[in-house]
């Protein structure tokens, strides 16, 4: 074995129970080595399973299949080596600063007056110096992000985990931040070895890591890594930085099930109406034909808030994506050109042909003598294919969808599907 | 300006002009109360008169006896919460049947627990007054803890997944994370809910200290029986000082603990914005404001991190259990004996239970008589009903009118409060005169009675309701033009609908239970009786006639359960639907 390996995975997989179908795959046969002095991102679309991929290095969380090990070890719980910073901080609000940093050190048994010492060195390390006394409503959303980094450096963790660390701050917050975290890093300021991240802003991503692994989605699988050798500092403008990212929107673009033919438990993308009306107009403004990162950095919008959009447009076959582009098809541009309603009733042809849970709603709503069923009898038929917290969402999404394109109604009040005249099965 | 944390550091723990002021008020308290304690034990014959006396010099020392019993219950009900919650929270079979427990339990007239647990505890000490004493502490136990627990059970079942992740990752040991993370996420709630029971808890420490059984009175030393003393003796003078040294006793409890409490609480809130407007206490202000007393104060929570470090390193390692549900021990297998046995066997508990009460009742009760029950338990529920409705009548356009005005209702607010902690039992006996005087008849003109104490309930959730309605939705209103019925149909009253069911139930719930004071009273030898299910359990309580309080009891129990559930559950699921503002 390489003693340069810090993290191992092997064939690390994750189910989730479903009752009727079986079991059904979160994450699958994930192999992956993190090596010493290497930052490496996880990226994918979401749904991918790359917070939960972090949740089992971490030890928080144990795979249903294959192993992780720690320099040999396995990790079956959390260890004193690997540490971990969090999307939204998870501050502990009744502690003030130095108490949310001294947390770490208190339960390795470190005695008072050390823990003190060494908070305070984080704390300082990190910026934070002057706010040690305040607790963390007093912060700004960059103050406890910092936090949050002191408390996972205190302990002086060989491997550093970052679940979308900087995705609840604004863009100019997260820059400095990033910044102050890589110069900590390249400086070997701090003796953390290793950095294992999760991003969702593909930009953010090439600025920092060292290697990206791309996740396929439904299972998680590896689909593709790829190495950064670019310098640090990085520039966002350089061509060689387009190229890459170009490359990695390339990448994402292949990544999930195929399109041709989805069935009643597919996961439904998350994304309404109006912005996909929005999505498909700035498409038609490059000419019926995009670069995602260009249009990316059109909307100013990350990745992962872009592909659910263009996601749900290549379903309704409104575009059409390959190669890190997205074209606009015939129906697609016929809907932009459509008035309200007109767009309503393409909007709910498409819905119709297009995604088979509509198609079996509304058939469901026809065969009944009143048009009415409970949205909980689809709830249920949705659970056996995914957890109840995806079909919740994906009733959701299904139901905005269904309402703007008046295929049908509900009530919320009584939880009632309702058929309309407008949305009856032609043929 | 900000001193440098460093320099804090280092100022020389000496005690300041703070610690001064705080002390003797401090541990004037704890004297005062450790003092009354030690006259609980002393030895008392069951049925023999206690010596009370309606002097005035001896008001301050009852007023004392009456407070001790509520600290006492208070640090009961604590422990009762805690380890209670705890439980329910972390057990998934213990959860099945603790919680719908406690919910029969909340729904249990607090003095008919009184009138059936006396006698056990004073069989449990026999020749010693604290069996009557720890039964009027149990009573009030039972008004507070029902609801401080579920208030912790629902905190630790709403514990955010990152916070408990960030305690796993970090190894925080079962000790630590309970005080660290699981206790001080509770404690906003907790707080608020213990101080409404407190509250709530003058009414019953009033109405256990003078409680008649088997045809015994016994009077503990305390503001309730020296009220009762004064009732029997007609002396409308003595009644007027005991309502006066209540409001004092409650003027001292608002300032020197519930405020206190609910401005430091505030720090434990869990989201991190900052609000409008944090409570505050001057009394809170001049304890953080100590040296000494806050080193003392953080005495205890020292001694426990030294014991747990001691305690890692005798055993090595610290004990560290992961507390996620992904990776706490695997369940029972769904084919295991106990697994598919444990709800049957629960169903099997239950039906023995009804068969056993029913036998226990029917042996001494006919069967006529329980359907009587059940039209006593009706006319009470009329009386419950029709005043809820007409205090909502009265206290909504008034509580909307102050919460509109965010200045007034930040003074009238807490007026409110306090007028909810006073006991409204004390004013009965002025009622008895009235009604006596002017012949009215009892089984209307008593029934006010039942909503006096609760009726603040509602206004003061009604106020809190409108100062939340957001100032767009105002300006809205006002630039439509809306005014009138209109307006209080289209804005006002859908915006404080939720505020007022919270503060309705609690004031409908207080009403039941106050029945069984109400619906009895007496001046002097003057007995004013309603027809009611209330009326019937005092009955039975003082003849010591245990099937038939049972009887009562279940039935109003059930009453409660039934309202809640058919009522006020349907219009909550309502409110949460269509009416919430987020």
């Amino acid at each position: 074995m390489n003693d340069n390996v810090l993290l191992e995975l092997r064939s690390v997989g994750r189910r989730f129970h479903a009752p009727q179908r079986g079991d059904s795959l979160i994450l699958d046969g994930i192999d992956l080595d993190v090596h010493q002095g290497e930052i490496v991102a996880l990226v994918g679309r979401s749904g991918c399973g790359k917070s939960t991929l972090l949740r089992i290095v971490s030890g928080l969380m144990p795979p249903t299949n294959g192993t992780v090990r720690y320099r040999g070890q396995p990790v079956t719980r959390p260890v004193p080596g690997i540490s971990m910073v969090f999307q939204s901080f998870g501050l502990f609000p009744w502690l003030s600063v130095l108490e949310n940093v001294e947390l770490g050190l208190e339960a390795q048994g470190v005695a008072a007056a050390e823990r003190r010492q060494r908070a305070l060195q984080a704390i300082d390390m990190i910026g934070l110096d002057g706010f040690e006394s305040a607790y963390p409503r007093e912060l700004s959303g960059g103050m406890r992000q910092r936090v949050g980094f002191a408390r996972a450096l205190v302990v002086n963790p060989d491997v550093l985990l970052m679940d979308e660390p900087f995705s609840a701050l604004d863009v100019p917050t997260s820059e400095t931040l990033r910044n102050d975290l890589l110069t900590l890093w390249l400086e070997r300021q701090i003796p953390t070895r290793a950095i294992l991240m999760v991003s969702h802003s593909l930009e953010e991503v090439l600025l920092m890591a060292d290697r990206v692994v791309i996740l396929d989605s439904n299972p998680g699988r590896i689909k593709q890594e790829l190495p950064i050798t670019l310098r640090h500092p990085r520039d966002e403008a350089a061509p060689a930085f387009r190229q890459l990212l170009e490359r990695l929107y390339s990448i994402m673009t292949g990544v999930g099930s195929s399109l041709v033919a989805i069935g009643l438990g597919h996961p439904l993308p998350k994304a309404g109406a109006t912005q996909m009306t929005g999505v498909l107009g700035a498409i038609a403004a490059g000419g019926g034909e995009r670069s995602l990162a260009d249009l990316a950095d059109d909307l100013e919008m990350d990745a992962s808030d872009l592909f659910p959009i263009l996601e749900a447009l290549e379903l309704l076959d409104f575009a059409r994506l390959s190669e890190g582009h997205v074209q606009l098809t015939p129906h697609g541009r016929g809907l932009l050109d459509a008035d309200i309603q007109r767009r309503k009733a393409i909007f709910g042809e498409h819905l119709l042909r297009r995604v088979p849970l509509a198609r079996h709603i509304r058939r469901v709503l026809d065969e009944r003598p009143g048009q009415q069923a409970p949205r909980e009898r689809f709830l249920h038929e949705l659970e056996d294919y995914m957890s109840p917290a995806e079909a919740e969402r994906v009733m959701t999404a299904m139901i905005n969808w269904g309402r703007y394109a008046e295929i049908f109604e509900y009530d919320a009040g009584t939880g009632l599907l309702l058929g309309t005249d407008a949305g009856t099965l032609v043929g | 300006m900000r001193i440098p944390y460093s320099a804090a550091l280092l100022v020389p723990r000496l005690p300041n002009r703070w610690d001064l002021l705080a002390m003797p008020l401090v541990f004037g308290v704890l004297f005062a109360l450790a003092w009354s304690a030690r006259q609980m034990a002393v030895p008392y014959q069951f049925g023999t008169p206690l010596p009370l006396s309606l002097d005035l010099v001896a008001l301050p020392y009852y007023a004392l006896r009456t407070t001790l019993r509520m600290v006492l219950a208070l640090g009961l009900s604590l422990a009762f919460t805690l380890a209670y919650g705890n439980l329910a929270a972390k057990s998934r079979r213990a959860e099945q049947i603790m919680i719908p427990v406690l919910d029969v339990l909340q729904s249990v007239p607090i003095l008919g627990f009184l009138s059936i647990t006396v006698l056990w505890f004073v069989q449990l000490f026999p020749g010693r007054l604290l069996g009557p004493e720890l039964a009027a502490i149990f009573a009030i136990f039972t008004s507070q803890a029902w609801n401080m627990t579920f208030s912790f059970y629902y905190s630790q079942k709403l514990l955010p997944s990152e916070l408990r992740q960030v305690a796993d990752l970090f190894r925080l040991g079962p000790w630590r994370r309970f005080w660290r993370l699981e206790v001080p996420h509770a404690v906003p709630g907790l707080v608020w809910n213990t101080m409404m029971s407190v509250s709530g808890g003058w009414f019953f420490v009033v109405a256990a200290e003078a409680i008649t059984v088997a045809d015994r009175t016994v009077l503990l030393p305390g503001v309730g029986s020296y009220i009762a003393l004064a009732i029997q003796k007609r002396n409308l003078a003595a009644i007027g000082w005991a309502v006066l040294t209540m409001l004092v006793v409650i003027v001292l409890y608002d300032q020197l603990a519930f405020r206190p409490l609910v401005a430091w609480a505030d720090k434990f809130r869990l989201e991190l914005s900052r609000a409008e407007e944090a409570p505050t206490s001057w009394f809170l202000n001049v304890l953080c404001r100590t040296r000494w007393l806050h080193a003392l104060a953080r005495l205890p929570a020292r001694s426990g991190t030294w014991l747990t470090l001691r305690l890692a390193r005798w055993h090595g390692a610290p004990h560290w259990q992961p507390s996620l549900p992904e990776l706490a021990r695997p369940r029972l297998p769904s084919g295991h004996w106990l697994e598919r046995l444990w709800t049957p066997l629960l169903a099997l508990a239950a039906a023995a239970s009804i068969v056993a009460l029913a036998h226990f009742v029917l042996e001494e009760a006919p069967l006529a008589e329980v359907g009587a029950v059940f039209l006593y338990g009706f006319c009470t529920l009329l009386r419950v009903a029709v005043l809820t409705l007409l205090a909502a009548l009265i206290w909504v356009p008034v509580g909307v009118w102050i919460g509109l005005r965010p200045r007034l209702a930040a003074r009238v607010q807490p007026v409110t409060l306090f007028l909810s902690a006073f006991p409204a039992n004390l004013l009965f006996p002025l009622a008895v005169i009235g009604i006596d005087r002017a012949h009215l008849n009892p089984e209307i003109w008593t029934s006010p009675l039942m909503i006096l104490g609760t009726q603040w309930y509602i206004l003061f959730n009604v106020i809190g309701g409108a100062a939340a309605l957001p100032n767009d939705l105002r300006e809205v209103a006002v630039s439509l033009g809306l005014r009138g019925w209109a307006l209080w149909q289209r804005v006002l009253l859908p915006a404080v609908f939720p505020a007022f069911l919270t503060g309705g139930l609690t004031a409908s719930g207080g009403a039941w239970n106050a029945s069984v004071v109400a619906e009895v009273v007496s001046w002097g030898d003057t007995t004013l009786r309603a027809t009611g299910i209330g009326a019937y359990i005092a009955q039975h309580t003082a003849h010591g006639d245990q099937a038939r309080v049972v009887l009562g009891i279940a039935v109003m129990s059930l009453y409660v359960v039934l309202i809640n559930r058919l009522f006020w559950k349907r219009l909550y699921d309502y409110a949460q639907r269509r009416l919430a503002l987020d």
